[in-house]
């Protein structure tokens, strides 16, 4: 068996260290090794963007991560997001809004719309559809989760 | 005209929890990642299990050699059809509500001695790790006879057609829709016509002879997939005393139980199966696939294996929804009255019978009131994928063709297709063509409000734009439900239920038992039980969980509050008559001192008599059909032939919305899922009928981009069967929209096209044909 790779990185704040078989996808690592498995796999080619996350503030298809290239990064994954007190901003507009209904897309594009507010805290209509096309959600025909990222963006921004 | 908001809700009754929109009880577990699905299950040595497909669309199985695969270090188990049940392929009534033929299901999970489509299962492997399984599938040799394929309809009912299963019977009855096979000593040939049925009503010769105006019509629909986000996994552990424990990703874990059971010939109470999360199923997740491979694999290895699929073995190797062909033919009156319909409906099966068509036959034409009627199915098998249920089955694609015919009707007749919509709907009386006599039904009540609706007038100018409308029916099914509860010393209540919950009906069901009692929603902790904690709930499916389930929970909560009552008249030592419950209080009807919440008591149940808990099981009829009418705006692009939908409204009677945000999220996800049908997605096969677009790259379904908001109108006309009037709402809103958009882009264009999906390629092609035909 090839030498397994030793990979330090930092996972939602915390030093983590892993062995990995240069084949493993950082999807898989966190899922199968680190059993961080709120990060969803929908497809395991880039299409579908259940298993977004962010590797150093970048949002990423982690299935098309290999796990060795975090080495030296920092990884984002939905388990970080809220706080032990309080859900983050978007986590509660997704409940309020009703922006769920199977759940299974839910993490990653929560993610991914972290990631957009991050760019663009005051995004439109259609900025927010442009950037979460990369996500497939085939229960809610997007509406409501478009208007949990719209709210969740002003209530934001009234806080900032 | 209404008021224009994008959601409207036409209450027709109010209630202290129920109508409400509470946020669900299982919310922040999906946003943060907790809740558990499929796939996320790791259990102490657990193997990976893999399954190998067929590289063929039709071939014999001469010989399977695995000992390459069995010699790989990490591997530990490899499994054949022969190590599953071979039980007869008669019709089988497990008593889910649904028929099964056993054999065609083992046969299907994993071939025995024929491969019937590319992708079907043929061996799995268990392995240490994924990547060793993947390894060892290549090391099985399997040796294969390649057939002739047969890839569609017309093809397979052609005389001297290749047969996929040579003794095959043709059944001649809409209700056995899992077909079988000819006797032994039984003389007839076999054939790939799985079944044929018809429904009449009046005289339909007779009708057409009445008319005044006939269309004649014929569409064609491409196969398609739910497309669930989450891939199919299933994980099985054989334990020390002889049991069997799966965790499934199912629409229903009783007949995940139940099937697997009898495939792994051991009997029901042996097998425990525990509902994991599921993401999305649309129908194609009441179908077992994995679970008894797992569960041959784990036996095998002595370890618990899971076996998960990928994207591409999804759509090769799970169930899309049939391709249709379709001939529709319509009499109508100059007045606009509809006199007569025919039609006749042919659905490709896949590997197996089974295709939706009788549904389709059955659903068509009911929302309209038709004296003279002729509906007749076709069941074909074809070397395609088994199809499997999809929201609402075999109805959308009957729909685009019924739907697009009234329109080319209205066009002719000149008349305003809503208004034609209102003068032949259904109500409370009217005999569908195929046989039932409507109860209480909302159609006209849709329609009439997709008329009042502000987007049905709002102007619409400019080229290369058109309006459409569509109607939709489906009838909504029950089965039998079950529901447990269990009364806290601290007055909050755990409420166990058999429904694995697809889209809030933890909350939807809980609703109804907290209105009940008179107590807040918040204080009900729903859960979905496993096979050992609460009684057999048929599958989530026919839109019927917050109807049947909704039922049940209803009926335990009645049975609380009798016992409730029973626990006030021994406190107070008067009779249980004396006792009056309202609201959330007890209370003496002669000493107003008397008086305890439902939170006191709670706390005294165990001096008064011990723990208060209730179960109830019920299988309700009654369960509503749910009718809905939708208006679209499209703009197409001649140039590229790209379609945007510019606005969307869909109207529909939910009889009572129970927790109207998902009921609206229902009606947009419905609708949407019927504008990718109608525009983009479709299997494309080659000639040997391999698919080529397996991935979600290449099934082009619909993103956040491509749309629209969806603006929903909930009409209220209480299903007068259920206690708060409910009818189911989930199959309903995907009926509509294909009609719907193939009318718009019909008045966009000026050309009918009678094909979906209505791709870029497609219209471009229809233009193209379009303008050389004028000469241009």
């Amino acid at each position: 068996m090839a030498t397994r790779i030793h990979v330090q990185t930092t996972l939602n704040g915390e030093a983590v260290e892993f062995l990995c078989d240069s084949r493993q996808s950082l999807l898989e690592v966190l899922r199968d090794d680190l059993g961080f498995t709120g990060t969803k796999e929908g497809c395991s080619n880039g299409n579908c963007g259940a298993c977004s996350l962010q590797v150093d503030g970048v949002l990423v298809d982690s299935c098309l991560v290999l796990a060795a290239e975090v080495d030296g990064q920092a990884v984002n994954t939905i388990e970080g997001l809220a706080s032990p007190a309080q859900l983050h901003p978007l986590q509660q507009k997704f409940l309020e809004h009703a922006a769920l209904q199977c759940g299974i897309c839910t993490p990653g594009f929560i993610m991914a719309a972290k990631a957009l507010l991050e760019k663009n805290p005051k995004p439109t209509e259609h900025e927010v559809r442009y950037w979460l096309a990369g996500n497939l959600c085939r229960c809610t025909g997007y509406d409501k989760i478009v208007r949990a990222v719209l709210d969740a963006a002003e209530t934001m921004e009234a806080s900032a | 005209m209404l008021e224009y908001e994008p959601n409207i809700v036409l209450s027709n009754a109010e209630y202290n929890e129920v109508g409400k929109r509470p946020i669900r009880h299982d919310g922040a577990e999906k946003v943060t990642g907790q809740a558990r699905y499929g796939a996320d299950i790791r259990l102490p040595g657990m193997l990976h299990g893999m399954v190998l497909r067929s590289p063929h669309s039709h071939a014999r199985i001469k010989s399977i050699d695995t000992r390459h695969a069995e010699e790989l270090p990490g591997v530990h188990a490899v499994v054949t059809a022969g190590d599953l049940a071979q039980p007869s392929s008669r019709v089988v009534d497990l008593a889910e509500g649904v028929l099964h033929n056993m054999r065609f299901l083992s046969n299907n999970i994993l071939a025995a001695d024929k491969a019937l489509y590319k992708g079907h299962a043929i061996a799995a492997v268990a392995a240490t790790s994924p990547h060793i399984a993947e390894q060892a599938l290549a090391l099985i040799q399997v040796d294969y006879e390649e057939l002739p394929a047969v890839l569609s309809a017309e093809e397979a009912l052609k005389p001297g057609a290749p047969l996929l299963h040579e003794r095959l019977a043709t059944m001649s009855n809409a209700n056995l829709r899992p077909g079988g096979t000819l006797d032994d000593d039984d003389p007839t040939d076999g054939s790939n016509l799985a079944n044929q049925f018809e429904f009449r009503l009046g005289d339909v010769e007779q009708g057409f002879r009445e008319a005044d105006v006939i269309i004649e019509h014929e569409t064609a629909t491409a196969a398609i997939h739910q497309g669930y986000i989450e891939p199919h996994a299933a994980t099985a552990q054989w334990n020390s005393d002889g049991t069997l424990t799966l965790w499934s990703s199912s629409q229903g874990h009783f007949n995940v139980r139940d099937q697997t059971a009898r495939l792994m010939d051991v009997p029901v109470s042996k097998v425990k199966a525990i509902p994991m999360e599921i993401g999305g199923g649309f129908g194609a997740k009441t179908l077992v696939y994995l679970e008894p491979v797992a569960a041959a694999l784990a036996r095998k290895a002595g370890h618990p294996v899971k076996v998960m699929m990928s994207r591409t073995e999804v759509f090769e190797g799970t169930g899309p929804t049939s391709g249709t062909q379709i001939q529709v033919k319509l009499g109508a009156t100059k007045d606009g009255r509809l006199v007569a319909a025919e039609a006749h409906l042919t659905y490709e099966a896949g590997a197996f019978p089974g295709s939706p068509v009788s549904p389709a036959c059955q659903c068509m034409m009911s929302p309209y009131d038709i004296p003279n009627a002729w509906v007749e199915g076709f069941d074909v098998v074809v070397n395609k994928p088994k199809s499997a249920a999809y929201r609402a089955p075999g109805v959308p694609a009957a729909a685009f063709a019924m739907e697009t015919a009234i329109d080319l009707l209205c066009e002719k007749l000149g008349v305003d297709p809503l208004a034609f919509r209102l003068r032949n709907s259904a109500k409370e009386g009217t005999r569908a063509p195929t046989g039932p006599v409507w109860p209480r039904v909302g159609f006209a009540e849709t329609v009439q409000a997709a008329k009042d609706h502000p987007h049905y007038a709002a102007p619409l100018e400019g080229p290369y734009r058109g309006r459409g409308v569509a109607s939709g029916f489906w009838r909504n099914n029950t089965g039998p439900a079950s529901a447990t509860a269990i009364i806290h010393n601290d007055g909050t209540v755990k409420l166990i239920e058999g429904s694995p919950d697809i889209g809030g009906t933890r909350t939807s069901v809980s609703q109804q038992f907290a209105e009940v009692l008179g107590i807040p929603v918040t204080d009900v902790s729903p859960s979905v039980g496993d096979t050992d904690s609460v009684g057999f709930t048929s599958v989530t499916g026919g839109s019927g969980v917050t109807f049947k389930t909704g039922w049940a929970a209803y009926e335990v909560a009645q049975e609380i509050k009798r016992k409730m009552i029973e626990r006030a008249a021994r406190i107070w030592d008067c009779e249980v008559g004396e006792v009056e419950y309202d609201n959330g209080v007890l209370q003496h009807a002669k000493d107003p001192e008397q008086r305890l919440t439902f939170k006191q008591l709670a706390a005294r149940q165990n001096p008064t008599g011990g723990p208060i808990t209730a179960s109830a099981g019920v299988n309700p009829g009654g369960a509503g059909p749910s009718l809905g009418t939708h208006i679209v705006d499209v703009e197409v692009d001649p140039e590229t032939g790209k379609v945007t939908i510019l606005r969307y409204t869909a109207v529909q009677d939910a009889g009572k919305a129970i927790h109207p945000s998902y009921v609206e999220g229902q009606i947009q996800g419905g609708a949407v899922q019927g504008i990718g049908w109608a525009l983009n997605e479709e299997y494309f096969f080659d000639d040997k009928g391999h698919m080529l677009n397996s991935s979600f790259l290449d099934y082009r379904m619909p993103t956040s981009l491509d749309l629209p908001m969806i603006d929903t109108v909930i009409v209220e006309v209480a299903n007068p069967t259920h206690p708060y009037g409910v009818r189911g709402v989930g199959e309903t809103p995907i009926i509509p929209p294909l009609a719907a958009v193939a009318n718009a882009i019909s008045h966009a264009i000026g050309v009918r096209i009678n094909q979906l999906p209505m791709s870029p390629g497609r219209i471009l092609e229809t233009l193209w044909n379009e303008q050389s035909r004028n000469g241009g």
